[in-house]
């Protein structure tokens, strides 16, 4: 029983619940048994309340069996990166910072979730304070690739893909700043969508950079991507950034919308430092739109393509060295016992409490902002980022869609890049931008290297158009079986 | 590489109330002029007469009524102070 849940779709699973087939205490014990046969190597959990878990499967049980299920997603378990609050579970950032804190309350998209039955399963691994794109950063030790164990998952969501990827859980909220969903789902060979900003209330997600931060969905098809992000959009009075927008049926939508679409290819993404194994897969998949009739525009987007990275590290550093001094060791989080007085315990329980890619972060973000150097970084961040979005508007004018890789590089080996803040970045070249400008993006599998490394194809549509996104995802998902692909572990 | 002269690491440490090892400092200083040796671009590009952008969602002016409504519980809010007393956060001593 339990093998034959393992890689089921979620809308598989959905059905097989609604039929009698299996219980959701089966389901449960499933991935419980499949978390403990691999995570060891994989590492994607910080933990795993396995008795809350399976009490909520039996209540999932009791209401089918009332005749009260509340949906597709009663009964399904879906992984949360350690960044999102569910109340009585720890909330650790994976960071020391927030080793011992447990949520007093649950994040809006927690509620959403649980009324929709869901079933919260676990806290995933991340690069501290969602700050990387490896998971390396991580205070608890890094998560591996379910397809190599000695490279990356990606991050900072690299827990939340890794989970997926190895069978662990069929879905998993993470959040993505600069990429930090798209990348580790590339990485991992999952499906992994970033929403439009302002879509997905942030109550309850703990700040990296707020201009930025989005929550989103995990999973093995782009249907279960739409299926979770249906149950966690729409606006929140608790997140004043919330828009009220009308959110479809995103799953009628995919079986409505059949295109065929006209598609931008911005040149620039295909430039130097694209592997050229995931640039000819890229192609690949832009070859098929064209031969399902779909008009593939070549449009430039050079001020994304040239300053999306040294605007975002502006932006998001000068955002996250504000959000992140609340963590001065008084009201919750840690606080040093070597301190004596007040200005000790700040000065303490922030040196002990954050990591290094936290501190340089926190440093930079305070030079950015600092008395100065305000206009010359931050403000003038801030004005080419309205440039960089005007770039994209006027592309989207003319395309439904732009195509690109996701990453530049596949899956790399742990430690490669982590004396090399730079380096680092840089992975993030082709996301990054889709932040700024506030665009829903997701990244679909589209490919493997010769080493057997999953390659994601990177598609990023209107705002608020995640429907005619997932639709456009879903055409080129249909026609391929790399989804279906799982590594051996 | 590159070091910035105006990168000072002990005003800036003070600035975000972090305390910095030495070796952080060396380290740091090194690193972060790397980052902003790379952002120097841009100051290549032409931003006269652009409006600066502090996020990309379409909402401003966001009012809510100004009612009473339920917060969190003492109990809840406090659970994860670092040290308590009656309700109340334990700090050091804060005045003479």
């Amino acid at each position: 029983m339990a093998d034959e849940l393992i890689y089921q779709s979620a809308t598989q699973l959905a059905a097989q619940l609604a039929a009698g087939k299996i219980s959701a205490v089966e389901l449960v014990q499933a991935c419980l048994a499949r978390r403990q046969a691999v995570d060891g190597r994989v590492k994607a959990f910080n933990s795993c309340d396995e008795a809350g878990a399976l009490a909520a499967a039996k209540a999932s049980d009791a209401r089918r069996a009332a005749g009260q299920a509340r949906g597709p997603l009663d009964g399904i378990p879906v992984g949360f990166k350690d960044v999102i609050a569910v109340e009585g579970q720890p909330l650790t950032c994976s960071s020391k910072m927030l080793a011992n804190f447990v949520s007093p309350y649950d994040a809006t998209v927690t509620l959403k979730l649980k009324a929709a039955g869901a079933i919260p399963f676990g806290r995933l691994n991340m690069d501290e304070f969602a700050m990387g794109s490896s998971t390396e950063n991580s205070a608890f030790g890094p998560t591996a690739n379910p397809w190599d164990l000695t490279r990356v998952p990606g991050g900072s969501s690299g827990g939340s893909a890794a989970a997926v990827a190895a069978g662990e859980v069929p879905l998993t909220l993470g959040s993505d700043t600069g990429g930090s969903i798209r990348q580790p789902a590339a990485l991992c060979g999952i499906v992994g969508l970033k929403p439009t900003y302002g879509l997905v209330s942030r109550y309850g997600l703990a700040a990296f950079a707020s201009s930025l931060d989005q929550i989103g969905t995990m999973a093995h098809t782009v249907g279960d991507a739409a299926l979770l992000l249906g149950a966690i959009a729409g606006h929140d009075p608790r997140d004043s950034t919330s828009f009220k927008a009308e959110v479809p049926d995103y799953r009628a939508a995919l079986a409505a919308k059949k295109g065929p679409w006209r598609l931008g290819v911005p040149r620039e993404f295909f430039g130097a430092g694209l592997d050229p194994e995931i640039g000819a897969a890229v192609k690949q998949a832009i070859e098929f739109y064209r031969k399902q009739g779909c008009e593939i525009k070549e449009v430039a987007l050079p001020l994304a393509a040239e300053y999306a990275i040294a605007v975002y590290y502006l932006i998001a550093t000068a955002e996250a060295s504000s959000n992140l001094a609340r963590y001065d060791g008084i009201r919750y989080g840690h606080r040093s016992k070597a301190a004596t007085d007040v200005a000790g315990v700040y000065f303490q329980s922030r040196a002990e409490g954050f990591g290094p890619e936290v501190k340089r972060r926190i440093i930079l973000g305070t030079h950015v902002l600092s008395s100065g150097y305000y206009d010359a970084y931050y403000l003038r961040a801030q004005k080419v980022r309205t440039l960089i979005r005007n770039e994209f508007t006027a592309v989207l004018r003319d395309c439904d869609a732009l195509l690109s890789p996701t990453s530049p590089v596949p899956a790399f080996k742990l430690g490669e890049k982590s004396a090399d803040p730079l380096a680092m970045y840089l992975t993030d070249i082709y996301t990054i931008s889709v932040n700024l400008a506030g665009l829903p993006g997701i990244s679909i599998p589209c490919g493997f290297t010769g080493g057997g490394l999953p390659i994601g194809l990177q598609l990023i549509g209107r705002p608020f158009d995640e429907a005619g996104l997932l639709a456009v995802a879903q055409a080129y998902e249909s026609a391929h079986d790399w989804h279906t692909k799982h590594p051996s572990l | 590489m590159s070091t910035q002269p105006d990168l000072n690491l002990d005003y800036l440490a003070n600035l975000a109330r972090l305390a910095l090892t030495d070796a952080e400092k060396a380290e740091f200083a090194q690193q972060l002029g790397d980052i902003l040796h790379y952002v120097e671009k841009l100051k290549q590009v032409d931003v006269s007469g652009v409006e600066p952008m502090a996020h990309a969602s379409p909402v401003f002016n966001v009012w809510q009524p100004d009612v009473v409504a339920p917060g969190l519980p003492v109990e809840a809010a406090l659970r994860n102070a670092p040290a308590r007393r009656e309700d109340m956060i334990v700090v050091p001593k804060v005045v003479e």
